[in-house]
């Protein structure tokens, strides 16, 4: 009963599994390289990042919100667990040194992300920031941060455990496909399981109706800034283990391609409507997309353009088929 | 009609408005005489501000037809009925906040220099003029959002006076003003008189027809009851217009009887500004029984609904005043506060504050109740859709399931949703407010027996009604309220429709 309930199939994401399905089809049709498995682990291994931070643009945008800010969280996160794992925290005039084991340094880096997010749901509820607005000032901030942390160099040289993160593999699935499932599982369960995931929903559908229920709509909206904020924290962990290297300017425009992924998998940038799984159809497109067009050898300037289309396509398809409902 | 003397400007023939499910407006005719007021009467909902809308041209789809100096003529627009010197004076002001005075008055008609630009000096000379003859004091400069309610209303008069509108249609214009604006407005409509302006005067205040208006028009569910010389009627001729409907009894209520005081209220008041208007209650006591429904009268903008938001903890930081609920004495902060000390609250408006349309009956029965399906802390789905079920069979909702969603069903349907939604939190306090409004007869009847059922079950009812019909075959007690103060509590007994509209209008 449990996997009947988690694994249900929308219909909402029925259309968007067919796009996966057809554009897949005839990607490897039109490239003998698609249809590999070494490919088909390559793409899963890029869709993971992806999938991890659109996990937690789903909750914000399924309460009415946004969040532009994941990109720099997931740079400074990733700075800080790089910077910790390699040098630790040295105070030079008490001689004072703290080193950090991986796991150390894995629990400070989500603890770096959950709080950006938080500040950001700070913003949105304490303040009444128009999300927009909170977000887009985080973005900078935390941007600002990673190249005062990094002084604008790379981190470099992090160590086994780390690379095992990044490029290892567990029961024959690479690590980072294996927390991007695990992330997947446990938020779709929540999201359909638990009172909060309920409210989530309830809260994207009708703020007003959902206070007159005696939710507190802000402690949720808190919580799903918060969770997104960790999420990226999560994403960078394995951006930076893959490269084995903290990238100053890791992340950037990371927001766009979550979004699109959340919106081609359905879910209405209204809030109320949508689904962890469709996200996942979303992430799944936006990578097959990417890695295809290399592979077709097209231009990374028609490549853009292409993906912009396709956002455009989503979108128009899924208000065509809003407004047949109505 | 007795054919009169005064000239008329605008005549209204036989004009019908039907909205989905509604006649609005029933064959009604109406005139607007030069140099003469007409006052225009009737309880909430007898169609006065839609038959204005119709003469503003705010609705261009109706039956019937308007004749402008004989001449047959239909707006499409306010702007069309505008140009030809028809203007409406609303009373939910149409000006943008953030605006100044003189930017409000000309919005769409600035006057322009010679490049095509805005001729500030120009627009702020010639709306001095007008907003002089209003009485307005504050300079042309000023922010819109800076002004207190009754000054924008008499910015919103300025508006229609710079318009040269030979017509002028005021809906209730001194609910929001104080008593020296108002006597301004008196003698500025005086003036109008005498240059020969025809106006149309909505009001609820009887002692304003005796000081302004020349004739008065009454209206009641939607038809025309008369229009009279006001000379030859009285106040309480009116009254009895206004509300002289036959009783067509729906509903035998049962006399259970009533326990201990279930709900205490001691001097609520509140005072909350929003962006155009202000929340205002003052010094509100009262207690309801157990077994009891008591009904809360008022027209429109009385503070009914105020009431029963601050009860429910919708105004925490606003209000003060004291709940006493058995021992326990306090003041809500939130919904869930009040929720969990046994109150719950049915809103008016079903579609924005009741329902998350998007969501099923499922869902939405269990929104405020989800903790009491839960298992292990995640939802137990079988268990909610038998609760669901359960309600829907005992409330009779109509749907093909219960997967249904809340915005495919009727009125009626949806309110029984918000019903089951709030019963399920078990509560001993309920506050009802516009329980039946759009909503077909047969549920309106359901809803009824459902609130009989609920005090007899030994809870304690509040309900809110604009339709006194409904209110007075509900309540055992029913309170009114005038612009935010307690002004009348009546028994059973003493239930008349004259009494209570006496007690709810307000007074200059």
């Amino acid at each position: 009963m449990l996997s009947k309930s988690i694994f249900r199939i929308d219909r909402s994401i029925l259309r968007p599994l067919v796009a996966l399905l057809v554009m897949a089809l005839a990607m490897s049709f039109l490239s003998e390289n698609f249809a590999t498995s070494d490919n088909f682990f390559n793409v899963m291994r890029q869709v993971s990042v992806n999938l991890c931070i659109s996990v937690g643009m789903t909750l914000v945008i399924l309460t009415g919100g946004i969040d532009l800010s994941v990109g720099s969280i997931l740079a400074l996160s990733g700075a800080v667990a790089a910077g910790l794992i390699k040098t630790g925290i040295s105070c030079e005039g008490v001689n004072l040194y703290v080193s950090f084991t991986f796991f150390g340094v894995v629990v400070v880096a989500l603890l770096v992300g959950a709080f950006l997010g938080w500040f950001n749901g700070l913003m949105v509820t304490r303040f009444k920031v128009p999300p927009f607005i909170a977000t887009l000032g985080m973005l900078t901030i935390a941007r600002g941060m990673t190249m005062l942390y990094t002084n604008g160099h790379p981190i470099t040289g992090l160590g086994a455990q780390f690379e095992y993160l990044g490029t290892g593999w567990f029961c024959g699935v690479p690590m980072p496909v294996l927390v991007a499932a695990v992330v997947v599982v446990v938020f779709a369960l929540f999201m359909r399981k638990s009172p909060w995931g309920r409210y989530i929903y309830a809260i994207g559908g009708n703020e007003r109706a959902s206070r007159l229920s005696g939710i507190s709509v802000n402690r949720i909206k808190l919580f799903v800034y918060t969770m997104a904020g960790l999420l990226s924290a999560v994403a960078a962990l394995i951006v930076t283990a893959r490269l084995d290297s903290a990238q100053p300017n890791a992340g950037s425009g990371y927001e766009l391609d979550s979004i699109a992924a959340v919106v081609i998998g359905g879910t209405s940038l209204n809030g109320g409507k949508g689904s962890i799984w469709g996200t996942v159809i979303g992430a799944l497109i936006i990578g097959v997309l990417n890695n295809g067009l290399v592979l077709l050898n097209v231009s990374p300037f028609w490549q853009q353009v292409i993906k912009g289309l396709v956002i455009l396509l989503a979108v128009i398809m899924d208000r065509m088929s809003a407004k047949e409902q109505a | 009609m007795k054919p009169t003397l005064d000239t008329v400007l605008l005549e209204a023939r036989q004009i019908t408005k039907r909205w989905p499910g509604v006649v609005a407006l029933d064959g009604v005719d109406f005139r607007v005489y030069a140099g003469k007021v007409n006052a225009l009467v009737g309880e909430n909902g007898a169609g006065k501000s839609t038959l204005m809308n119709i003469l503003s041209g705010v609705y261009a789809d109706y039956e019937g037809e308007v004749l402008l100096a004989g001449q047959p003529i239909r707006f499409r627009t306010t702007a069309e009925a505008q140009r030809v010197g028809v203007t409406m004076v609303h009373q939910e002001l149409n000006l943008i906040p953030q605006l100044n005075v003189a930017e409000n008055i000309f919005l769409g008609r600035e006057p322009l220099n010679l490049l095509g630009m805005i001729d500030y000096d120009r627009m702020h000379r010639e709306a001095q003029q007008h907003l002089q003859r209003v009485g307005f004091t504050h300079d042309s400069h000023t922010t819109l959002c800076d002004l207190k309610v009754g000054e924008q209303q008499l910015v919103e008069i300025a508006k229609a006076l710079s318009l040269q509108a030979r017509i002028l249609i005021f809906d209730e214009p001194t609910s929001s003003l104080s008593e020296q604006e108002t006597q301004t407005l008196f003698r500025l409509i005086d003036e109008l008189k005498k240059d020969g302006v025809g106006l149309v005067y909505i009001t609820h205040k009887m002692d304003e027809l005796s000081r302004l208006a020349d004739y008065v028009t009454v209206l009641r569910d939607g038809h025309l009851i008369g229009e009279h010389r006001v000379h030859d009627t009285t106040t309480d001729e009116i009254v009895r217009l206004m509300v002289g409907r036959e009783r067509k009894d729906l509903f035998v209520k049962n006399d259970h009887p009533k326990g201990e005081v279930a709900l205490e209220v001691r001097s609520l008041s509140l005072e909350k500004r929003l962006q155009n208007r202000t929340l205002k209650l003052d010094d509100i006591s009262f207690e309801v029984r157990r077994g009891e429904v008591l009904g809360i009268y008022g027209l429109m903008g009385a503070g009914r609904t105020e009431v029963v938001e601050t009860l429910f903890g919708l105004h925490g930081a606003e209000a003060r005043g004291v709940l006493r609920i058995g021992e326990r004495e306090f003041l809500p902060q939130s919904p869930r506060e009040a929720m969990d000390a046994g109150i719950a609250l049915i809103p008016e408006d079903r579609k924005h504050d009741g329902l998350v349309l998007g969501m099923d009956i499922a869902r939405n029965t269990t929104l405020a109740s989800l903790v009491k399906v839960l298992r292990w802390g995640s939802i137990d789905r079988k268990r909610e859709e038998a609760e669901a079920e359960r309600y829907r069979d005992e409330l009779a909702i109509k749907s093909h399931s219960v997967y249904q969603l809340t915005g495919e069903l009727s009125g009626g349907n949806q309110q029984k949703v918000v019903l089951a939604k709030m019963l399920r939190t078990e509560p001993q306090i309920l506050l009802l407010d516009e329980p039946t409004r759009g909503i077909d007869i047969n549920a309106k009847n359901e809803i009824y027996k459902l609130i009989d059922r609920l005090a007899a079950e030994g809870r304690a009812v509040v309900v809110i009604s604009s339709e006194m019909p409904e209110i007075m075959a509900l309540s055992d007690r029913i309170l009114t309220l005038s612009a935010g103060r307690l002004t009348g509590c009546f028994n059973r007994t003493e239930f008349t429709e004259e009494a209570l509209l006496k007690a709810s209008l307000p007074t200059v």
